[in-house]
């Protein structure tokens, strides 16, 4: 069981949230060109790190915010969990 | 190579089983090969055998960090099926079912196969009509598929749950006949002591920790026993994928997450089929030693992990109760996890690179144990003619650029939400 600090609501269990993959992801900017490899990046491509990994969870039975958390893909351990908004 | 047969059985039991031969030797690397196959797991196995019987290519070593059969190949649930809608996987899945009908000749060992059919239930209308729907797309491809009704199911799997007031009644299926299981490890040790024989080198406890790329050609790689030269590399590391990919500074459309099974105590003969739920994801199969082998969802998280959480056990077993209420009185034996290559559209990748002379096998996802023997057959063409074969040119690295993917569930990127 994954225990996740929420920053607004403390710390819960993974069964509150649900998963949102990688938080790296950045769209490519709006009113400008973007080429298909920057789209196929952003859609597709992912790191897929075996090691510290920034995701996006949902406190989706709390208080629905989305979050980002910095978790180990290997031991599960989490470093830090922050607003969705800013940055790890 | 000796031949295993009852008369083989028969003498060596007589001498006390003293003078088998090894199944396959324990060669230190040598300096330079053709072709340079990594991952021993089901996939990489299957690439050699078929670099040598297919295409005399011999000169070729497989490269394992821990030994084979210790990845995905030796921890599945042993599903075979072609039961896809789209002709890329249909076709090329069919391919396999041809494959695992002469294995245990082909190979000479016994890999169980078992084509005991696989039904997967339906729980409404709608999901009648959808298989309706797969079933025929199936039909087109000239693979076996038959609708059933509630009754029909009945007959063939009396112990599921028919009862009328229960959340998810079953409304019928559709089932594969020639759908069934086969044993995993056998699988891999098959492949490893025929392509042995031929001359492959299956080099185990060395790991790949660079490679040798110049001027946008692959010379060879590295690992923990020293550098190899190689024309030509093939990468067949499933969940580890996206960890090789990164020393090529490659990015692909691939996550890497964990899948759990388990397997109950074993009772006597009750399930005849591979049994799947559809209202979840639970399915469910009797092993020849009479244990319960189950599977599910995804933990849902990236994970490289090898085991597994327990919220995703309880949530798939409560949906095996759900279709099984047997389930419940029996005790757990075993679970375990694998870490699983997720495409982002469901689909394999087996294709030539940027890299000249790199190719690459992954993209599996829950599903790579059944495609073992036409994953290999394919990959071993796409390496030694230098191009795909027509059955996995739908399974290009490119599509995702172009926007041909072959999106089986319509689940989009997000394979892991199951
Ligand atoms: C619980 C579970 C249930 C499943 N059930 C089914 C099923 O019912 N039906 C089905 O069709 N599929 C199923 N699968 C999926 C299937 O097992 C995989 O898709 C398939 O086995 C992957 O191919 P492989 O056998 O080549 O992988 P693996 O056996 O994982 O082989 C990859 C190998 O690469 C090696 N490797 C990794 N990194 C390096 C390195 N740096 N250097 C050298 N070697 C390296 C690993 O050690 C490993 O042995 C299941 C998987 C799991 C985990
Ligand atoms: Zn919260």
């Amino acid at each position: 069981m994954l225990y996740i600090f929420c920053p607004h609501c403390g710390l819960r269990s993974q069964n509150e949230f649900s998963y949102g993959g990688d938080a790296t992801v950045k769209r490519p900017a709006l009113n400008k060109e973007v080429s298909d490899e920057q789209w196929n990046n952003f859609v597709y491509n992912r790191k897929s790190p075996r090691g510290k990994h920034v995701e996006l969870w949902q406190h989706i039975s709390g208080c629905r915010q989305w979050i980002k958390v910095q978790r180990d893909t290997v031991t599960h351990e989490i470093f830090k969990t922050v607003e969705a908004n800013k940055e790890i | 190579m000796q031949k295993y047969s009852v008369f083989s059985l028969f003498k060596n039991a007589l001498k006390g089983h003293k003078d088998w031969q090894v199944a396959w030797k324990d060669p230190n690397p040598k300096e330079e090969y053709d072709t340079v196959i990594i991952g021993g797991g089901g996939h990489g196995l299957a690439t050699a055998y078929y670099l040598a019987k297919e295409h005399n290519i011999t000169n070729v070593a497989i490269i394992e960090k821990g030994w084979i059969g210790g990845g995905n190949v030796g921890r599945n649930t042993t599903i075979l099926r072609s039961n896809y809608m789209h002709d890329e996987n249909g076709l090329f899945y069919e391919k396999g079912m041809e494959l695992w009908r002469n294995m245990s000749q082909e190979l000479n060992f016994n890999v169980m196969y078992s084509p005991r059919g696989i039904i997967n239930l339906a729980h409404s209308d709608a999901q009648m009509n959808a298989y309706a729907r797969r079933g025929n797309s199936m039909k087109l491809n000239g693979i076996d598929a038959t609708l059933l009704g509630r009754e029909e199911i009945k007959k063939l799997v009396p112990i599921l749950d028919f009862s009328e007031n229960v959340r998810f009644p079953i409304f019928g299926g559709l089932m594969q006949p020639s759908g069934g299981t086969a044993r995993h490890d056998a699988v891999a040790w098959g492949y490893a002591r025929q392509a042995d024989s031929m001359g492959v080198d299956i080099i185990q406890h060395c790991e790949v920790t660079g490679f040798d790329v110049v001027n946008g050609k692959i010379k060879g790689i590295k690992t923990s026993r020293g550098n190899i030269k190689a024309k030509k590399v093939g990468l067949c590391v499933a969940g580890s994928t996206s960890i090789l990919a990164e020393m090529l500074n490659m990015t692909l459309p691939l996550e890497t997450h964990l899948l759990q099974a388990c397997v109950s105590e074993p009772i006597k003969p009750i399930l005849d089929h591979v049994v799947t739920f559809g209202a979840g994801h639970f399915y469910c199969s009797q092993s020849d030693k009479g244990e319960m082998v189950m599977g599910g969802d995804l933990d849902g998280y990236n994970s490289y992990a090898q085991r597994g959480n327990l919220p995703t056990l309880q949530h798939v077993l409560t949906e095996g109760i759900a279709m099984l209420p047997f389930l419940s009185k029996l005790k757990m034996l075993r679970t375990w996890g694998g870490i699983m290559d997720m495409s982002m559209d469901g689909s394999p990748i087996i294709d030539k690179t940027h890299i000249e002379g790199l190719y690459l096998n992954c993209g599996w996802c829950y599903g790579g144990f059944k495609a073992t023997p036409v994953s290999g057959w394919t990959f071993a063409h796409t390496i030694a003619q230098d191009r795909p074969h027509d059955l996995n040119v739908g399974f290009n690295l490119n599509r995702f650029n172009t926007g041909h993917l072959i999106d089986e569930k319509g689940l989009g990127t997000k394979t892991w939400i199951s």
